[in-house]
């Protein structure tokens, strides 16, 4: 289990988080819902170590691990994976070699056997074809179904989620969605998605939590959140519910 | 009250990012120590830093070795000495010219192009997401970029130093009719072990600082790309600096 405890993170004079505390249920998949620049992303980093606390302590399975460094922390770390917001795939390195990456420098297999893990890996993720690609020849959605693979091929317990679907279009989220929902339940991992794709992430999240004013406001099984009263929840939730401008008919638009 | 307030915030930030400019050439030496290995990418690095830089070199070390030559018979000339040329031209060449020259044309070859892949690196999370793979980005990515830095640039510096002396030898026998008996006999008469081995410690000194430097600026360049093209000249034009500056302490240490 991951538990954060009184988490605060500034950035010079910026306050980011201001005392998050948070448990996130082991085999499941949560998804911290939330504003633009509410810190949901600067909250992952701290689950993985990537950002260190000012104060608090963020605890995995027993171990705190803001105050690791070096091979202790990077024992934690070689239980988890992360998906980036831009997927951070290696541009020097093609498909298949950016999916092999972390089982070949973590040794976690021998040479012979990385192209039937990596090759099953993409067959996955619906990239059968494409190892030989480079990312920058990919569309957004391939880049991250890539970044999916490169996650999933280690067997992690753990994965984060950085906003996995920020920059695709609303079918290609859903399909997104869907994969991370289809392979969470594939492999059992315990899954952390930051997102503010409201009402999206519902039907695929086992619970939702949300980050306001650098706190955690609410947590609640995901069939339960939106029936939440807290008005800044319920004015996010509807605010996503809302149709866009775009069906609004707008005067002399008949 | 703000001048002082100002001095003083200035010169903290200073010695912070001195301290911390030395505490990455240090972590990047002790994890050039520490397994795994990866001759791989230092040979990748060493194609990179060393054989795409030999054109440019080589064309900088031609002219340079002709102008030398050139200048040097004008001066030579005028005490009847034209017969030292060549060492003249050498010994500029392997003590000075070379190492400095050829040191700063990997600074603006290499050196820049090091600074925008890491930089890129960074703010594309690509140094992120190797640390969440539990691979350390500076054993990964900077150990093998020093490694190659200080092994090129020496070999590097040996191409512009021939080239140059064979420059000054199209000039001066060539084209200004010193003979070509005295040209060579001078250069093996006055160039010692002494002027090559200086030369070499040079060269392997300027190859770290330029490594270190360009990749220290990319690694922790601010994310953003005016940011990035900020942290590209800091890379060339303090590497740039550092060589000077370093050159003129180790010439008054080795003369």
């Amino acid at each position: 289990m991951i538990t954060m405890r009184g988490v605060e993170k500034g950035f010079g004079q910026q306050e980011v988080l201001r005392g998050v505390d948070l448990e996130i249920p082991p085999g499941q998949l949560t998804t911290i819902i939330g504003p633009s620049g509410e810190g949901k992303s600067v909250l992952l980093k701290h689950m993985i170590g990537l950002l260190k606390p000012d104060r608090g302590e963020v605890w995995v399975d027993g171990v705190e691990i803001s105050r690791l460094r070096g091979p202790s922390l990077d024992k934690v770390r070689k239980r988890f994976a992360m998906l980036f917001q831009s997927a951070a795939l290696f541009d020097s390195m093609n498909v298949f070699d950016n999916v092999a990456f972390p089982l070949r420098e973590k040794r976690l297999a021998s040479e012979s056997k990385v192209p039937r893990m990596v090759n099953d890996m993409l067959e996955r993720v619906g990239l059968g074809e494409m190892g030989h690609k480079f990312p920058a020849e990919l569309s957004g959605g391939m880049k991250k179904r890539a970044g999916l693979a490169r996650a999933l091929v280690v067997g992690p317990e753990i994965i984060l989620f950085d906003e996995p679907t920020t920059g695709l279009d609303p079918l290609m989220a859903r399909t997104i969605h869907n994969l991370i929902r289809s392979m969470h339940q594939v492999f059992g991992f315990t899954a952390i998605m930051v997102s503010h794709q409201v009402p999206d992430i519902f039907p695929i999240s086992d619970w939702v939590a949300m980050l306001k004013h650098g706190k955690i406001i609410a947590m609640a099984r995901s069939r339960d959140f939106q029936g939440l009263t807290d008005p800044v929840v319920r004015e996010f939730v509807l605010a996503g519910e809302m149709p866009g401008p775009s069906s609004v008919e707008g005067p002399g638009q008949n | 009250m703000k001048v002082l307030i100002y001095i003083g915030s200035s010169t903290l930030s200073l010695l912070e990012e001195i301290g911390r400019m030395f505490l990455f050439l240090l972590q990047a030496i002790a994890w050039i120590f520490r397994p795994p290995f990866r001759p791989a990418r230092i040979l990748n690095q060493l194609y990179f830093i060393g054989f795409k830089t030999t054109f440019v070199v080589t064309l900088t070390a031609i002219f340079t070795g002709m102008v030398l030559a050139l200048q040097g018979y004008y001066s030579l000339r005028k005490f009847g000495a034209e017969g030292l040329l060549g060492s003249a031209v050498a010994l500029g060449m392997i003590r000075e010219l070379g190492p400095v020259l050829g040191s700063l044309m990997v600074t603006a070859r290499s050196g820049s192009a090091m600074t925008a892949e890491i930089g890129i690196m960074r703010i594309t999370e690509q140094i992120d997401a190797m640390e969440t793979m539990a691979v350390n980005p500076i054993q990964y990515l900077i150990a093998p970029k020093i490694v190659a830095g200080v092994m090129a640039v020496p070999l590097l510096v040996a191409i512009f130093d021939i080239v140059g002396i064979f420059g000054g030898y199209l000039v001066g026998v060539k084209l200004l009719g010193v003979s070509s008996g005295s040209f060579w006999s001078s250069i093996e008469s006055e160039v010692g072990w002494s002027d090559v081995y200086g030369g070499f410690l040079k060269s392997i000194s300027f190859g770290l600082i330029v490594t270190w430097v360009c990749c220290y600026k990319g690694f922790y360049t601010e994310m953003s790309a005016e940011g990035l093209g900020k942290a590209t000249t800091q890379g060339v034009v303090l590497s740039s600096v550092l060589i000077l500056v370093w050159d003129y302490f180790l010439t008054s240490v080795l003369l």
